[in-house]
């Protein structure tokens, strides 16, 4: 499956931060975010596929996708 | 996931102030309270005039090592403080001074950088570490 940028309401451009920058900044956005909206995160740190999957299940919203194109992980968010 | 994350930081050094702070900030983003305690050369290295100096890493980094953490931050890596900063965004961590250490290092908390929440002592940090595990580092 692979997703567009136009699906997403937000992107969070991971790209080149290392571990634990992905979820940290895509965990600071959530806090403002309306329930429902989409967010669509690109990062290149291989430890965020785990960390990514298990943050949602933790914190309740749902991991849409995971995909891999390359180098570049992507990952489709919505907010519960 | 309520129970918090309670670290005790000791070392001074900037891989063991990294790893502590990478730590916090997962634990952060789930949601769960961070309470930082500031101990000795840890608590020297939140001096708001040398935060973002160069602290040195761990005797078992050795060169190779310090070759590591160097491309590390080349390529781009946050440090310990900024890591911190933007933990602090997500609410839920407090950092804390030991009083006791204040003392040793003889300085005010008009001397730490803006990171840091207050002085507080071990008894009040214990009873804000609860059920929670507390880890030294």
């Amino acid at each position: 499956m692979t997703i567009t940028t136009t699906t997403a309401d937000e992107i969070v451009d991971a790209r080149g931060l290392s571990c634990p920058m992905p979820i940290v900044k895509t965990a600071t956005l959530f806090r403002t975010l309306e329930a429902g909206k989409t967010v669509e995160v690109l990062a290149t740190d291989p430890g965020s596929v785990k960390d990514f999957a298990a943050w949602a299940r933790s914190t309740g919203n749902q991991l849409i996708a995971s995909t891999q194109e390359g180098s570049v992980y992507r990952f489709l968010i919505q907010k519960s | 996931m309520d129970a918090p994350l309670n670290l005790v930081l000791f070392s001074g050094t900037d891989d063991r102030l990294n790893a502590a702070a990478v730590l916090a900030a997962g634990a952060a983003a789930l949601g769960r309270p961070v309470n930082v305690f500031l101990q000795y050369w840890a608590l020297d290295a939140f001096r708001a005039d040398r935060i973002g100096a160069d602290h040195g890493l761990a005797p078992e980094a050795g060169e190779a090592g310090r070759r590591a953490v160097d491309a590390l931050r080349e390529a781009g890596q946050v440090t310990w403080a900024d890591t911190l900063r933007q933990v602090k965004g997500l609410g839920g961590i407090d950092i804390q001074a030991c009083s006791l250490s204040m003392d040793l290092l003889h300085i005010t908390e008009a001397d730490l950088d803006p990171l840091v929440d207050g002085v507080e002592g071990v008894t009040a940090f214990y009873l804000n570490a609860g059920d929670g595990p507390v880890t030294f580092i």
